[in-house]
This record gives structure tokens, C-alpha cells and sequence, in this order.
């Protein structure tokens, strides 16, 4: 593995929820083109290490590299400015705004009206669905369509790393499916994805190599193929 | 006078009134809506922006006079003066206060407040102070009704104002990110919004607003002092809880209709106009009992 090659590297993060030890002595590297998972029972862990690589929650020890930059104590403004964008769990779209007003403020740090609309054309070529409900009220979508909105949000910041957290969440299983689709097309476009999933057979399916956390530990780590493979592990922490 | 002169009559005073609890309405619920914070300093900053305006017009008087031009100049830069000021007491005694207990900042602002009204009375040395001006009792008269142009004046720049906000507002990428920060804050930081600096930019808008009305209530009366921003604070609140706390249109609404209530409430028998302020706190304690989201609020489980 070549040092130039990673774009996201985690050494020894420690990160406290209060008094709570959420995350112990994590270390992780994304590789430029991957698709990376994060396996792991509720509270393991997952969405500790995506809100503390995007700063919503501070690391109190450790190291967190992008791009080769150290982003350990940035603000998370400065960080999606740098190209690494997380799109956190239960979407969190601007209910109460429309769907272009949302995508909009993805964009707010772009001076530049015109490459907005290119960006937001671009969105709307991926999610048909919202163009035809460009300016309803957010609120009014239905849970896939929603994460579609989260998803086209961030990509309207023409991300390098993106943070997916669970995005199957709640989800019918052809629209897994269908996000599951358009993360390898964005990927295929030369996003980085780290993807946390509980659903494990799917993030698996995705994905180049996965790490499982244990109660705030990465407890196994290894190319998906063995994952999938190893039926202790399928049964131990993925679930069925 | 005829009942249709009366009506007529109270329309005008409610709605100057109206404009003016609506202005400084606004800034409650901008604060409310963006950092959940009562701000109780914000009708003292409307009596700071009328002293600041009475300043600056005294000290442009002898290059203006005291004419439309001359006032206009003053609100406006009463307006950034008391903008910028909202901003530092953002900074220096909000801001800290952000992650402790809810009421560490309610009591916060309450000090706030008081040093504000309390300096100002230092200054004054608690005196009334007559705000001149030589726009004349000129208006426009339908017989037993009467419309000064001052009031006119009054009425049209609150609305183009608060026209502007609107705009402002609902129209430019710094507005709708005001918006969403009020919906997520943390959502917002991972859009790349520096979310402290659109607080600020919250505290200068709704600042520099309460100043405006304070200058127009100096021209309006004719005199200020430095008490008056606790009960348009007071009733400002009211407005903004009418129309739905944290709700941009709901303070427009909520305030004229407040002026409003007032100017007919002052008809009816039995209840003068030295009943208005019993008149309208009532009617806050009616709604909170009866609909206390407001008229254009949403339902929230949590309120301070």
C-alpha cells in the first residue's frame, strides 16, 4: 500500500461521548477509489468514527490525515471545504425547505452561480425523482427519496471522501438496492466512499475491504472477499 | 365621529404600532428561531439604537437639519452601530454561554439587558431627552380622520424593511442558510457553513432592526428614554409568540396584529387606552393557554 494512495487515515483516535468511551485506539486508512465499510452492532461505534472524522464530535487523542492534511482539530466547515463530506445518519435534510433550496445550501461555500446549476443538473441526472419535485417542500418526500436528497446535498460540494451513514436505514429492499446502485456510480465518477452499513451482505457486496468495531474497537479488518467468506464473522457481527 | 372614522383611526394607529412591535419582533423570534435564546436585551437595544440615532442626528444637524434626509442618515447608521453592538454582546456574552444549561443563558441575557438600560440611564442620568425634528404636522386629513405624513413615512419604511428581509431572507444563500440553521445546525456544518458566523450575521440583522424602530419611535414621540425598551420588549415578545415563535412571517403577522388588537381594544367600553398594555398581556396569556405555537409556529416538544 502506497503512502500517496491514501486519502483518509485514522492512527490511535480516541473519542469520549461525555464520560463514555465511544471510540478506543481506532485506526483506519480509505484508499483514492475505494469503497471502505464499517460493519458493526448498534452502538459500536460506526457513526462515533464518521462524526468524529467530520469534527461533530472531537477526537481526544489520535490522529485524523486527508489528503495528507492533519484535520484533527479543523472545524468541520473548513474540513467539507477540503472535499471530505458526511452525509450523516437519518439524513438530515432541511425539512421545512424545498428540494432545491437543500441542494443549494449543499453548494454554499460555491461563489459561482453557474458551475451551481451545473452541479445541481448533474444531481438531478442521477435522482430523476427530485428534479420532478424540485421545488416541494422537503419534508414531503418518503424516506428513499430523502436519502436521495442527502446524497445529492453533499455531492453538490463535488466531494473527493464521502461519509454514507447507513443509507439503507429504514429502507424497502428495492430501494436499497437502487442506493446501493448509485453509490458504486459515484464511485465510478471518483468519489471515495466510506460506507457504514448494518446491513453487512450488502455493504460487503460493495465494498473493496471492511473493518468490524466491537463496542469501540475495529475487532477484525480484511479485504470484503474474506468477510463475506469467513461464515463465523457473517453470524458473529453482521447478522443476518 | 362616526363609527366608520373610528374605525378608520384606530386602523392607522394600529398599524404604526403594529410596525413597530413588528420590527423589533422580528429580532426575538430570528434569535429564538437560530439559537433558541429569549433574548430579553433586544427591546434595549431598541432604546439604544433611538439614543444612538438622537446622537448622530444632533451631531448632523447643523450640515442636514433635522429633515427627512437627516433622519434617514441617522437610522442608518444607527442601524449598523447597533448592529455591530448586537454582534459583540453575540460574542463576548452569548457565544460562551451556547453549550450550558439553557437558563445559564437566559439569565445571561438578563444581566445583558440590564447593563444595557442601566448604562444608558447612567448617561442620561435618567432624564427624558426630546427628540427634535422639523418635519411638521403636515398630513393627510379625511375630515375627523388624520394621517401625518410622519406616520405615513413611519409605516412605509417598516414595511420596505421588512420587505427586504423577506428577501433577504427567502431569495440569497446567506438567508436560506439563516433558515436552515434554525431546521439542523449540525447539518449545516456538514454543508460547510460556518455556522458561527450566520448567528452573527442573525444578531446584526435583528439588531440593526430593533435599532430602526427604536429612531423611528424617537421621531414618532418626539422624546426618548432609557426605559423604553422593556415594555416594547415585553410586548415585542407577545407579537412574536403570536404569530409563532421562531417564524419570520409569523413576527410580521404577530406584530401587526398586535398594534392592531391594541387600537380596537382601547374601544371598547369600559377599557381605555390606560387598559392597552393589561389588554395585551392578556391575550398573551390566552394564547399560551389556548395555542401556544402561534398562529404560523410549529409544534416543538421542547420550550424554555
Amino acid at each position: 500500500m502506497t503512502n500517496s494512495n491514501i486519502i483518509l487515515e485514522l492512527q490511535n483516535v480516541e473519542t469520549y461521548y461525555g464520560k463514555i468511551h465511544a471510540l478506543r485506539n481506532i485506526s483506519c486508512t480509505v484508499n483514492k477509489g475505494e469503497i471502505v465499510t464499517l460493519l458493526g452492532a448498534n452502538g459500536a461505534g460506526k457513526s462515533t468514527t464518521l462524526r468524529t472524522i467530520s469534527a461533530l464530535n472531537r477526537a481526544t487523542a489520535g490522529k485524523i490525515t486527508f489528503m495528507g492534511e492533519d484535520i484533527t482539530s479543523k472545524q468541520p466547515h473548513e474540513i467539507v471545504n477540503m472535499g471530505l463530506i458526511h452525509v450523516p445518519e437519518g439524513r438530515r435534510i432541511f425539512k421545512g425547505m424545498t428540494i432545491e433550496e437543500n441542494l443549494e445550501l449543499g453548494s454554499f461555500t460555491l461563489r459561482d452561480d453557474v458551475e451551481r446549476k451545473r452541479r445541481m443538473d448533474h444531481v438531478f441526472e442521477i435522482f430523476p425523482v427530485l428534479h420532478e419535485r424540485r421545488s416541494r417542500d422537503s419534508a414531503m418526500l418518503s424516506g428513499g427519496e430523502q436519502q436521495m436528497l442527502a446524497m445529492g446535498r453533499a455531492m453538490m460540494t463535488k466531494p473527493e471522501l464521502l461519509l454514507l451513514d447507513e443509507p439503507s436505514m429504514g429502507l424497502a429492499p428495492f430501494l436499497v438496492k437502487e442506493i446501493m446502485r448509485i453509490i458504486v456510480r459515484l464511485n465510478k465518477e471518483g468519489v471515495t466512499i466510506l460506507l457504514v452499513e448494518q446491513n453487512a451482505r450488502v455493504a460487503l457486496q460493495l465494498a473493496s475491504h471492511g473493518y468490524v468495531l466491537e463496542t469501540g474497537k475495529i475487532v477484525i479488518k480484511g479485504d470484503a472477499e474474506t468477510l463475506r467468506q469467513d461464515e463465523s464473522i457473517v453470524k458473529a457481527y453482521l447478522g443476518e | 365621529m362616526s363609527t366608520t372614522d373610528i374605525i378608520l383611526q384606530q386602523l392607522a394607529n394600529g398599524l404604526i404600532m403594529g410596525s413597530f412591535y413588528a420590527m423589533v419582533a422580528l429580532g426575538y423570534t430570528m434569535v429564538y428561531g437560530i439559537i433558541k435564546l429569549l433574548n430579553f436585551a433586544h427591546g434595549d437595544l431598541y432604546m439604544v439604537g433611538g439614543f444612538v440615532g438622537f446622537l448622530i442626528l444632533s451631531a448632523i444637524s447643523s450640515l442636514l437639519g433635522e429633515s427627512w434626509t437627516a433622519i434617514v442618515c441617522s437610522m442608518v447608521l444607527s442601524m449598523l452601530a447597533v448592529g455591530m453592538l448586537g454582534v459583540i454582546i453575540q460574542r463576548v456574552a452569548y457565544r460562551p454561554m451556547l453549550t450550558a444549561p439553557r437558563l445559564s443563558i437566559l439569565i445571561t441575557a438578563l444581566a445583558v439587558s440590564m447593563i444595557l438600560s442601566n448604562g444608558v440611564m447612567t448617561i442620561t442620568d435618567g432624564e427624558y431627552m426630546a427628540f427634535n425634528t422639523d418635519l411638521g404636522f403636515d398630513g393627510l386629513d379625511f375630515g375627523n380622520v388624520f394621517i401625518s405624513y410622519t406616520q405615513l413615512a413611519l409605516v412605509i419604511s417598516a414595511s420596505v424593511l421588512m420587505v427586504i428581509l423577506y428577501l433577504f431572507v427567502n431569495k440569497t444563500l446567506y438567508g436560506k442558510a439563516m433558515r436552515a440553521i434554525a431546521i439542523d445546525q449540525d447539518a449545516c456544518k456538514l454543508m460547510g457553513i460556518n455556522v458561527n458566523k450566520i448567528i452573527a450575521l442573525t444578531f446584526f440583522i435583528g439588531s440593526s432592526l430593533a435599532a430602526a424602530a427604536g429612531v423611528m419611535a424617537g421621531v414618532y414621540y418626539g422624546s426618548l428614554h432609557f426605559s423604553m425598551g422593556f415594555v416594547i420588549g415585553l410586548k415585542a415578545f407577545t407579537a412574536a409568540v403570536i404569530g409563532g415563535i421562531g417564524s419570520i412571517p409569523g413576527a410580521m403577522l404577530g406584530g401587526l396584529l398586535l398594534g392592531l388588537l391594541e387600537a380596537f381594544g382601547t374601544q371598547i367600553p369600559f377599557i381605555g387606552s390606560e387598559w392597552k398594555d393589561v389588554f395585551s398581556f392578556g391575550l398573551l396569556i390566552l394564547l399560551l393557554i389556548l395555542k401556544p405555537t402561534g398562529i404560523l409556529g410549529k409544534t416543538e416538544i421542547e420550550r424554555m
